[in-house]
């Protein structure tokens, strides 16, 4: 039993080391593609608006993604959060989340025909894994949220 | 029903303020799909299954909330928040609140 968990640990190790890299490269580079072309909604944080522009309607919009480390990394970080300091591993992770959501929800913007989304919020939360004693997590949740108006004379050059 | 997380409801005025209200549900999902998201906990990345379980469960919470305010007569839910907690191993508690107001 303790010689199968010493063959199989390295084995998951580099396995995760291999496909998490590729995953993520490939994440990043879908990422890149979906953000060049990305319909050309405008996101703001601000809720007070020019008095120039008038709202049409509004709808409150959001998009959320559940993305998880792998196995490789989690290992890594739990190496490095003994020594303290900074964790770079988990950083790429939570930024490809929290563009992932911001595309989506400028995606149901754009779907829904605005072109504006103001007062966005971006929220954090972590899972609780059903498995083993809770201890670890299932994943992180990102979800971005705002509201999206369309106005009437239209945003054009005043951005 | 106009839902929205400004203050206002842009365009309009807020003619009356109805108080809180609010929706929330509790989900997990089944095992087959907790296997695979396990499963793909190993190679990171996007944990689909879940990912459609909280927008469903928003959803729900949302629809919870516009009953409500309906059922109070209003028009509109104005400043709209989110809120996420694992209540219990593999399920998540998803609650949205807003004020409900009528809107001109």
């Amino acid at each position: 039993m303790e010689l199968l968990v010493l063959l199989v640990t390295p084995v998951m190790l580099l396995g995760a080391w291999i496909s998490g890299g590729m995953l993520e490269r490939r994440h990043l580079k879908s990422l890149l593609l979906l953000e060049s072309g990305s319909s050309g909604v405008l996101a703001i944080t601000i809720e007070d608006l020019p008095p120039d522009w008038h709202v049409e309607s509004c709808e409150l919009v959001m998009g959320n993604v559940v993305i998880s480390q792998d196995y490789f990394k989690r290992v890594a970080a739990s190496i490095k959060s003994i020594f303290g300091g900074n964790i770079g591993v988990l950083e790429p992770l939570l930024e490809r989340a929290r563009r992932e959501a911001l595309i989506r929800m400028k995606g149901v913007a754009h779907a829904r025909g605005y072109d504006t989304i103001i007062n966005v919020r971006i929220e954090t939360a972590t899972l609780a894994s059903s498995r083993g004693n809770g201890k670890g997590t299932a994943g992180v949740e990102i979800l971005a949220f705002g509201t999206a108006i369309s106005l009437s004379n239209g945003r054009g050059a005043k951005v | 029903m106009i839902i929205s997380n400004t203050q206002e409801i842009p365009g309009k005025t807020i003619v009356e303020f109805f108080g809180l209200v609010s929706g929330s549900t509790v989900r997990a999902k089944h095992i087959g799909q907790d296997i695979m998201a396990s499963l793909k906990n190993v190679v990171g990345g996007e944990l689909t299954g879940y990912t459609e379980l909280l927008s469903e469960a928003r959803g729900e919470a949302i629809r919870r909330m516009s009953h409500q305010a309906e059922d109070v007569g209003a028009n509109a839910i104005v400043n709209v928040r989110f809120a996420t907690s694992s209540v219990a191993q593999g399920a998540a508690e998803l609650f949205a609140y807003g004020t409900a107001v009528t809107v001109e």
